[in-house]
C-alpha cells in the first residue's frame, strides 16, 4: 500500500509539472496533501509479526517472551521454552475454551487443537474473545484468525465438527493419536486435552476418548447462574474420571418442562468465564512446565469468593470398562511407582542433612502419605475412618441420584459438600 | 417418576425396555441394540394408534443406525403443524441421551434441548421421544402458534406476503 501511494504521489508530481495551465495546481496541491496523509495512516496499518525461531530472554520492548523467559530468571520455571514442545486440544471453543486458548497462544504454546461445531453469534458477545465482526463464522475459523494474528509461532488445528457423533468421535480420536509435531513423544500426540463444553454428553465423550488413550484431561465448568465454576485434574487409573461419579438422573425427579424451560437459556458472565479459564490455564501451566502444585480439583463460588479444593479417587464400580482397565494398570504399577518415589526421597535426602526436628515424640506422631492409601490393601490396614467415609461418599452419590433432580455441576457441589463433612470429621 | 403427568407415566411403562447395554462402537452389539430400538419404537407407535395419538415417524437414515430421521406433528386449535425430526445416535449412547433437532424451529425458539439423562440403558429412542419430545410439543408448539413464532402450512403463503 506504501508503495502504492508514493507511485501515486510521483504521479501527481509529473502531472503538475506537465501541465501548462497553472489553473489546476491547486487542486493537485490538495490532492497532494490528502496522499501525503493516507501515507501517514498507512505506517499505522496492522502489520503481522514474523515467526521468531527461538524464545529470547534478551530484554527488548519487541521481544514477544521477554516476560515469560523471565519467569525463569525469578526461579519459577526452570526451563520455559520446554512449551514449544507441547500440544494441547481444547474442545469447546466458547466462553472458556477461547480464552484459554488466547491464553495459551500469547504463552507461546506449541501447538494447539481446537474443536467446536458451533458457529460465533451476537449471543456470544458478553463474554470475551469473540468480536461482532466475527458473528457467522464457525467458532474455529474465527478463533484461528485471532489466534494467529496474536502469535504466528503457534501452529493450530482446528477441527469443526461435533465430536459426539460416531463420524466426529472418530476424527477426534485420530487427531489426537497423531503425532506428526512431535514424533518422538511417548503415549498419544497431545500432552493435555482441555474440556471446555457445556453439557454432560459432550463431557463424557471427553471421558471416554480420554480413557481410551490414557490421555491426562482437564475438565472446566460454570454454573448455569453463572456464579460458580471449577476445574479438575483427570488421569485415567489414578483419579475419578467423569464416569465413576454416576450421572444424576432427570427421568427420577422434577417434570422435564418445567426444567427445560429454566434451563434453555443458561446466564453467564465474562468474568466468572474469565476466571475459571485463568484456573484452568494456570493448572495446564503448571502441569506442562512442572513448576508448583497441580490442582486435582479447584472450585469458585463468586459469591462468597470461595476456592474449595479436593481429591477424587477413581470408582471400582465405575459404568466406563476402559476406565476400569486404566485403575488396573494403576495398581499393577504400584511397586513401581512406590521404587521411583523412595528413590526420589533418598535423593532429597541426600541433599537435606539428617537431624530430628523434635527429640521426642510423646504422642508418637508420624507423617503417613494418604494419596497412597490404596484401594486394595487399604482396606484393611488404612485409616477406617477415611475409607468409611470414602464409601458414605458414593453412598450419597447413590441417594442424590434417587432423590435429586440437579444438573451435573450442581451434582458435584454436592459431592463438594460430602467431601467437606468428610473432611471435618476426618480432622 | 412423580412429576410427570399421568399421560407420560403410563406410555413410558407401557414401552418395552430394552436388555441389550450397546453403542454405536459397538459392533454386533449394537445390531441387535438396534432391533429391540425399532421393537420399542414399533411397539410405541401402536400404542399412540390404539389411542388415537399416533404423532411421529422415525427411522434409521443409514445403514449403521447412528442416524435417524423423520417426522412429528403437534395439533394445536384443530390444526396440525409438522416438523422434520432428526438426531445423531451419539458415541456414549445409551449412557448418554441423543440431542432430538427439529431443523424447521432453529433459531425460532429457545435451542431445543431435549437431551436428558437416561438413567438406564434400558431406555431407548421410543423411551426418548416419549419423555423428551412429546412434553416439549405440548408445552412449545401453543406458545408457538400463539406468539406467531410458527404460521400453519395454508397459512404461511399469505402470511408471507405481509
Amino acid at each position: 500500500m506504501e508503495v502504492e501511494l508514493k507511485e501515486m504521489l510521483d504521479d501527481l508530481q509529473a502531472l503538475k509539472r506537465s501541465l501548462p495551465d497553472p489553473s489546476h495546481q491547486a487542486s493537485i496541491d490538495k490532492l497532494q496533501v490528502h496522499v501525503e496523509h493516507l501515507t501517514n495512516l498507512a505506517q499505522y496499518a496492522p502489520a503481522r509479526r514474523s515467526k521468531v525461531k527461538d524464545m529470547s530472554a534478551e530484554v527488548v520492548d519487541s521481544n514477544p517472551y521477554s516476560r515469560l523467559m523471565a519467569l525463569q530468571r525469578m526461579g519459577i520455571v526452570e526451563n520455559y521454552e520446554r512449551i514449544r514442545e507441547f500440544s494441547v486440544a481444547i474442545v469447546g471453543i466458547g466462553g472458556v475454551g477461547s480464552v484459554a486458548a488466547e491464553m495459551l497462544t500469547r504463552c507461546g504454546i506449541g501447538r494447539l487443537l481446537l474443536y467446536d461445531y458451533d458457529k460465533v453469534e451476537l449471543a456470544n458477545m458478553n463474554r470475551l474473545f469473540f468480536r461482532p465482526e466475527q458473528v457467522g463464522m464457525t467458532k474455529t475459523d474465527a478463533a484461528v484468525q485471532t489466534l494467529s494474528d496474536i502469535n504466528p509461532d503457534v501452529v493450530l488445528e482446528s477441527y469443526t465438527l461435533n465430536i459426539t457423533t460416531v463420524q466426529g468421535f472418530e476424527t477426534f480420536m485420530s487427531s489426537l493419536r497423531k503425532k506428526t509435531f512431535r514424533p518422538k513423544k511417548e503415549g498419544s500426540g497431545v500432552d493435555l486435552v482441555l474440556s471446555c463444553v457445556d453439557n454432560y454428553e459432550a463431557r463424557m465423550v471427553v471421558n471416554q476418548a480420554c480413557n481410551e488413550l490414557n490421555q491426562t484431561w482437564m475438565e472446566s465448568g460454570v454454573s448455569e447462574d453463572a456464579v460458580s465454576g471449577h476445574i479438575q485434574l483427570l488421569i485415567p487409573g489414578e483419579t475419578a474420571c467423569f464416569a465413576c461419579a454416576p450421572p444424576l438422573v432427570v427421568a427420577s425427579g422434577v417434570d422435564e418442562r418445567t426444567l427445560k424451560r429454566e434451563g434453555v437459556c443458561a446466564a453467564s458472565l465474562p468474568t466468572t468465564m474469565g476466571v475459571v479459564a485463568g484456573l484452568l490455564v494456570q493448572n495446564t501451566l503448571k502441569f506442562l512446565l512442572k513448576f508448583g502444585h497441580v490442582s486435582p480439583y479447584l472450585g469458585y463460588n463468586a459469591l462468597k469468593d470461595y476456592f474449595p479444593t479436593m481429591e477424587m479417587r477413581p470408582n471400582p464400580q465405575c459404568s466406563n470398562a476402559a476406565c476400569l482397565e486404566r485403575q488396573k494398570e494403576y495398581l499393577l504399577a504400584k511397586p513401581a511407582r512406590d521404587a521411583a518415589a523412595k528413590a526420589k526421597m533418598e535423593a532429597e535426602a541426600l541433599v537435606v542433612a539428617e537431624c530430628p526436628i523434635h527429640d521426642d515424640n510423646e504422642w508418637n506422631i508420624s507423617v503417613v502419605d494418604d494419596s497412597e492409601l490404596d484401594r486394595t490393601d487399604g482396606r484393611s490396614s488404612g485409616n477406617p475412618l477415611i475409607l468409611c467415609s470414602e464409601s458414605i461418599l458414593y453412598g450419597l452419590f447413590v441417594v442424590a441420584d434417587l432423590l435429586l433432580n440437579l444438573d451435573n455441576f450442581l451434582f458435584r457441589k454436592l459431592l463438594l459438600s460430602c467431601s467437606l463433612i468428610f473432611q471435618e470429621n476426618g480432622s | 417418576m412423580e412429576g410427570w403427568d399421568p399421560n407420560t407415566k403410563s406410555a413410558l411403562t407401557q414401552i418395552p425396555l430394552l436388555s441389550i447395554k450397546a453403542g454405536p462402537r459397538d459392533g454386533a452389539a449394537w445390531t441387535q441394540r438396534l432391533k429391540e430400538e425399532y421393537k420399542a419404537l414399533i411397539a410405541y407407535t401402536g400404542m399412540n394408534k390404539s389411542n388415537d395419538n399416533d404423532w411421529f415417524r422415525i427411522s434409521a437414515a443409514n445403514a449403521e443406525g447412528t442416524r435417524w430421521t423423520g417426522k412429528c406433528w403437534y395439533v394445536h386449535n384443530l390444526l396440525k403443524y409438522e416438523f422434520d425430526l432428526q438426531f445423531d445416535i451419539p458415541v456414549t449412547y445409551p449412557l448418554t441421551a441423543p440431542e432430538i433437532e427439529l431443523p424447521q424451529l432453529d433459531g425460532k425458539t429457545h435451542k431445543i434441548d431435549i437431551g436428558f439423562h437416561f438413567n438406564s440403558p434400558r431406555f431407548g429412542i421410543a423411551h426418548a421421544l416419549c419423555l423428551g419430545l412429546a412434553p416439549w410439543l405440548a408445552a412449545e408448539i401453543p406458545i408457538l402458534v400463539d406468539s406467531g413464532m410458527i404460521k400453519h402450512k395454508d397459512d404461511s403463503a399469505s402470511s408471507s406476503e405481509s
